[in-house]
């Protein structure tokens, strides 16, 4: 930016900005790797950065995510108002931290938490589930390594049972904490944690089993009950005493509203702890997840750094220390706004338009559908036939009408499975639905007159079902590249979610 | 609310919101324990949760805190604008992803990190300089380990060496990841790390020593370049290797505008690590943190998990995912916007404003000065005279004029020293500093007038040692019981 503003004062011109599309500064391109020496006037900065970020994808359109991308707009003004507000300075924010307090115990209530009234639940704030996790993971192994060091038994092992269809931050957590992570393998058409398989993992090492509540794969819950059930056997003849912990990112704020008898939460017995992301289900922006444990016995009080403020003890536990307000005042105002009822209807809208979203897509013939009608509503699905192009191919062409959609491979043990998945969240209309609809099927029309053209250059005309894929030389190619994606796609840090 | 909505419609009365103060919705509390069966309507939610909030503290007027709470509405568009972006979706997000990139590069070549022309650095952006600690310390932890397992030694006593005065999320970081944290301790005059005691305490498994540029204590920048030196002495003795991480929170966007000739970064040979907080002098709202390592070997591999996206592989190494673009983008709208020049005025007016309210304080004459002229643009002052009341006291009355200006003790083993911080940021112009001072000298004398107001029975008629005092002793009392509840380093909020 200096040459330019040189350039200019040399030249007599002004160098102050009259319209930044006729300034010195659109002429010379944004520096990626030196601190610029010179300042710039704002309304440059801003245009210039504004529109770089225009080539990013459109939020609204990302059907892979399940983190909210839409709040009311009365919401963006009291983000304004506590954007200088430094959480952690609870002193100064007293307010603030209350408010904190009050959705910890809204959701630690909602989850049947064993409390009496008005006692106040035990819980955090957090900027999302993978910090969520990391707390509540790290209580399972110091809870753990006490009790062994109390029976004079060697507690230098740690591992912990999951599915292979964890998310990663469960990977982090066992790499980054020096925990070993057992896990259950899925196979071909059983997507997610089987309870028996997991329960036979459990060793005198174990310091919990993690179930979901909706899968990122497929949005499927686990059967937590099931696990509870067998885990209470095998702890009774062991005397391991071996807790869950339950990963509710996703539909830890779906089956409360949607499906309250399903058992899956501190009624259960041996669940100890349970995340939730409040920028999933909980239907705040980005950056903010809430862990809570069963009772106060259940979080070793050696964690908890004790803050002293107008007198009165504050305990936390965290691993972010200075963080904006914004997102935990946010969660206030949606539990406020929408109370039971209004996320009720917001669920049951998902799930109604995930239902019939599957219906369409079942109806046109070419997909199998891997998700469930029960669980996270979110549609993932694959090819019937993948001769002519596979599901990264409908995804590149789904990007032409503006959708983002992309495709996966299953976690180890189904990595053969590639899928789509389209999340609805609460922001996804049944216009869009119709929408998404058209341009799948037209996607699929559009593929298959490319590979009709493309066959018919290359490869003698024969009748295609009597070809077996392995003699064409173009699909040869095309299978090299499918398998290439999938190597590179095999690293679960992909499955963003 | 329900029972609100109910009693408006069972008198025949509209269940929509007019005016919010006149409905009913004012009449009842906000829930504190359950989510409310029924749905508010938003100018209601919005008014009600906004004015509540209005008892919290006005965050321009807090300077306890190095956090910045100012920036040009430029960014609040752009903030604004990213709020429904998922930051770790590179995927989708490829600009808001190289935004960050940048930043990375800037902030480690301001570092002088030696990078080539071109070459990207090591590093990430973080919620803070608590992740980014833990980052650092998490690479330090298993380069140590590595190491130790190739040689065939034991590998399960890892330590680090700090000063007593390191913020909480040393504490932390050795607490979680079961590293032992060796202080060196404080004294009553020497407020930072002793660079020899430092070294003296380093043994085979000290993992690394860690030096603050900028105690948030009294804003002292630690002299990093003697723990450099002393530390290769005993490197080349003992062979151990023992590296140096810079815990340049604060001091890290300050020292390369106004100190350049001072080593304490890249420059030094020991230095593999370094942090610094974008939400401090970095000048973005509370939410973004970088740490940059020297080059790849001081980050072992293993810890990184891979993206792989577009077909390209991104690296990443954090403790958060699913997280705002916001903070990040606003770190290089500021980046381009100051430019180094731009940087070097703001801590410069920092720097002036600071030493004015410094001489202006000390010319009062009631207090002694506990900070020093270099270091981070802050005044850390403590009454000359406890006798009649403490820095609690004044610390209480300054509320009353508008001002957050807290107490604190000192750490170990100087807690029996109480101060005042007043921190400089960019937000904090010369009108500010003359009215605190003002101020300050008003709570004086007030609290003078107070003492010598007081009940004749409870003030001797002859000058008595303060222990006799019983007033005094029940205040001395009440302040070593303040002392003891704000011991924990937890209250030094930064």
């Amino acid at each position: 930016m200096l040459s330019a503003v040189a350039d200019a004062k040399r030249e007599g011109k002004r160098d102050d900005v009259d319209t930044v599309f006729a300034s010195h500064y659109v002429q010379v391109c944004l520096p990626k790797f030196h601190m610029p020496r010179s300042e710039t006037p704002k309304e440059v900065a801003y245009q210039v950065i504004h529109d770089e970020l225009l080539l990013d994808g459109n939020p609204r359109l990302n059907l892979a995510s399940f983190v909210t991308t839409w709040m009311e707009p009365e919401f963006d003004k009291l983000i304004l108002e506590a954007i200088n507000k430094n959480y952690i300075d609870m002193d100064t924010y007293p307010i603030s931290t209350e408010l904190q307090d009050r959705c910890v115990n809204m959701v630690a209530r909602l989850l049947n938490a064993p409390i009496k009234d008005g006692e106040p639940a035990v819980g955090a704030g957090c900027i999302g589930s993978s910090e969520a996790i990391m707390l509540a993971g790290l209580a399972f192994k110091r809870k753990w390594q006490n009790k062994r060091k109390s029976q004079g038994l060697p507690w230098d092992k740690p591992n912990m049972v999951t599915g292979a269809n964890v998310q990663v931050c469960w990977e982090k957590f066992a790499r980054y904490f020096e925990v070993e992570l057992r896990e259950v393998k899925l196979r071909e058409g059983y997507y997610i944690m089987d309870p028996e398989k997991a329960v036979q993992m459990v060793d005198e090492n174990t310091i919990c089993v993690a179930g979901i509540l909706g899968s990122t794969y497929n949005g499927e819950f686990e059967d937590i009950k099931l696990l509870n059930d067998l885990l209470l056997e095998q702890n009774a003849r062991t005397g391991w005493d071996t807790p869950i912990h339950v990963d509710g990112a996703s539909g830890g704020f779906i089956a409360p509203f949607i499906c309250p008898d399903l058992e899956w939460d501190f009624r259960l017995p041996l669940v100890k702890s349970i995340n939730v992301s409040g920028h999933k289900y909980g239907l705040v922006y980005a950056g903010v997840g809430w862990v809570v444990w069963r009772s106060k016995a259940d979080l070793p009080e050696e964690l908890i750094f004790h803050v002293n403020y107008l007198g009165t003890d504050q305990p936390t536990f965290t691993l972010n220390f200075s963080k904006g307000a914004s997102h935990l005042i946010a969660q206030y105002y949606q539990f406020i706004r929408l109370g039971h009822n209004g996320y009720k209807r917001v669920m049951q809208n998902c799930r109604e338009n995930a239902l019939y979203l599957r219906d369409a897509v079942d109806a046109t013939g070419h997909f199998h559908i891997l998700s469930k009608r029960e669980g996270v509503p979110l549609l993932a699905f694959s090819l019937k036939d993948r001769c002519q192009f596979d599901e990264y191919d409908v995804a590149d062409n789904l990007k032409r009408f503006g959708w983002i959609l992309p495709a996966y491979t299953m976690a180890p043990g189904a990595e053969h499975i590639t899928l789509l998945r389209a999340v609805v969240r609460e922001d996804f209309s049944r216009t869009l639905a119709d929408r998404l609809v058209r341009d799948i099927i037209r996607t699929i029309e559009y593929l298959k007159d490319r590979a009709a053209k493309s066959t018919s250059q290359f490869t003698p005309p024969v009748p295609r079902n009597q070809v077996p894929c392995e003699d064409n030389v173009k699909r040869i190619g095309e299978e090299f590249v499918r398998r290439l994606r999938l190597k590179a796609a095999a690293s679960r840090s992909q499955g963003v979610c």
